[in-house]
């Protein structure tokens, strides 16, 4: 009986340190998949052309839907702010509570987890269909660097879009807020835009825009990473592509929100 | 030319090349033949380095593939073209643009001349005027010919198929097989086809090596071949010739 207990306590010795081994493996080969991305960002020649269309496709596409959320994002802060700040009579701290929050905190994060849900899983399918075609091997096999047509075009889309993208969010933002606060529930426009000049420095502005970068890097790196190991860390087929797109957009939330936590707390 | 030895590869354990040795003569073209799964497909993707073996090694021209990295190995893959089993065409092209692509990326081709080149392949595989079509909107012999004028448009030294026929019907297999025929007197490229057209494909091959549970069972010429009193051998080729 105890030799019994001892085997099934080395077997889940065993189980638990492969898993963990298996873990760390995995977490080296997506660190490695980002270094080398940003290796061939620098290398010539650069795929100008793709990098324009990926702009189009990953910061165009997803305008509409930016301007969408971030106008009922900031109308939604124009009512919670009011009827919060009203309790205390500070009414006329709305502007800087609402342009604050959308600026330094849920304009970043909020547009970066759309673009991750849409370009993001979109990135990861496209990518992982052309793995199980095999469409990436004949592209290495014609002696072409799937990094540079893959990876790269879209790192560099990203890094210009989502900044723009946020600061599209944050202007859509404030006007929501200022729809509903100044508009419907009767703050002053200069209250309003005086006293959101008066808190809002360039730092915080800085701070958006450096989360937006980072966050833009996260998405790329992880929905690019899952498309490209299709088959190697999801399984084949269609069932590893949709796998994969699922696991991408689930680990970009995480991240997403857990750098955002120490961004704000470690850095700022 | 393209010398393999003692050539291992597993997945999760199963040993699916034992020790396989094979070579392949500048501009012979050899049939690989076997059983579903007995590792031929495995085989062709070392001699392009798509795969690393477990022990053993892949010499082509006299380089070890294992040993080669970065720009050496996309030097020697400049060499070689691949005919993959499902086309391998990029589905967000279409055909002009697919057979185009290798010598955008490759070359320093004006476009014109480009233009000329592809639309001569397309002529040769008999795709002229599906150039605009989307690799979705053809058949699939289409697609085959298709990936065929894209790995022969740079004009390599190794061709390699992987089964070129498979999925299409007799008409469009031997059609295809005659294709690769044509293209190596033209080209005198060293080739491997694996393939299960059998006996079709003996007319087109100088040598037929058959791979079984791992490692080459028989290797000669067509003839040599059907008259091997080796009974796999005889099984599966008879078997095969039958379907």
């Amino acid at each position: 009986m105890a030799t019994f207990a001892r085997l099934a306590d080395m077997f889940l010795l065993r189980k638990l340190g492969g898993a963990g081994l298996e873990y760390l493996y995995r977490m080296g080969v997506m660190g490695l998949f980002l270094l080398k991305a940003f290796f061939y960002v620098f290398i010539p020649p650069l795929k100008f052309i793709r990098v324009v269309k990926r702009v189009h496709f990953i910061g165009f596409q997803s305008m509409l839907v930016i301007v969408l959320t971030g106008g009922f994002t900031g109308m939604v802060l124009g009512f919670q702010g009011y009827n919060s700040l009203s309790k205390f009579g500070s009414e006329a701290f709305l502007g800087p509570m609402v342009g604050l929050s959308l600026i330094k905190e849920m304009g970043p994060v909020l547009t970066a987890l759309v673009v991750a849900g849409m370009a993001g899983s979109a990135i990861t399918a496209e990518i992982g269909i052309m793995r199980i075609t095999e469409q990436v091997d004949a592209m290495e096999l014609m002696g072409l660097n799937p990094y540079r047509y893959l990876v790269v075009p879209n790192l560099l889309a990203i890094m210009i879009s989502l900044p723009l993208l946020t600061a599209i969010f944050d202007v859509i933002g404030i006007f929501g807020g200022f729809l509903i606060g100044v508009k419907l529930l009767g703050v002053g426009t200069g209250t309003y835009f005086g006293e959101m000049a008066s808190y809002m420095a360039m730092k915080d502005i800085m701070e958006g825009v450096y989360k937006s970068l980072s966050f833009g890097i996260i998405i790329v790196w992880v929905c690019c990473f899952k498309g490209y190991y299709t088959g190697v860390f999801t399984g084949f087929g269609a069932e590893g592509v949709s796998r994969a797109t699922i696991q991408a957009v689930v680990l970009c939330f995480v991240l997403i929100l857990a750098w955002d936590y120490f961004m704000t707390s470690l850095l700022f | 030319m393209i010398k393999v030895e003692d050539l291992h590869k597993s997945f999760d354990g199963n040993e699916v090349l034992k020790g396989l040795t094979l070579e392949v003569k500048r501009g012979e073209v050899i049939a690989l033949i076997g059983g579903s799964g007995c590792g031929k497909s495995v085989l062709l993707k070392h001699v392009v380095g798509l795969m690393k073996p477990d022990r053993g090694c892949v010499i082509v021209d006299g380089k070890d593939l294992s040993t080669l990295r970065g720009r050496n190995l996309m030097q020697l893959r400049d060499r070689l073209g691949f005919l993959f089993q499902g086309g391998a065409l990029f589905d967000s092209m279409t055909v002009f643009e697919n057979v185009a692509f290798p010598l955008k990326e490759k070359t320093k081709l004006s476009d014109d001349l480009i233009r000329e080149r592809v639309f001569q392949e397309l002529e040769r595989v008999s795709l002229s005027g599906s150039e605009h079509k989307y690799p979705s909107q053809i058949s699939g012999g289409m697609v085959k010919r298709a990936a065929l004028a894209r790995a022969l448009v740079t004009d390599p030294e190794i061709m390699l198929f992987d089964e070129p026929t498979t999925g299409l019907d007799p008409v469009i297999g031997l059609a295809i097989l005659n294709l690769i025929n044509a293209c190596h007197e033209r080209f005198s490229f060293t080739g491997i086809i694996v393939t299960h057209a059998i006996p079709k494909v003996f007319d087109i091959v100088d040598r037929v090596v058959m791979v079984h549970e791992g490692v080459i069972r028989g290797d000669g010429t067509p003839e040599e071949l059907m008259d091997s009193s080796d009974p796999v051998i005889q099984a599966f080729v008879g078997n095969e010739g039958a379907a």
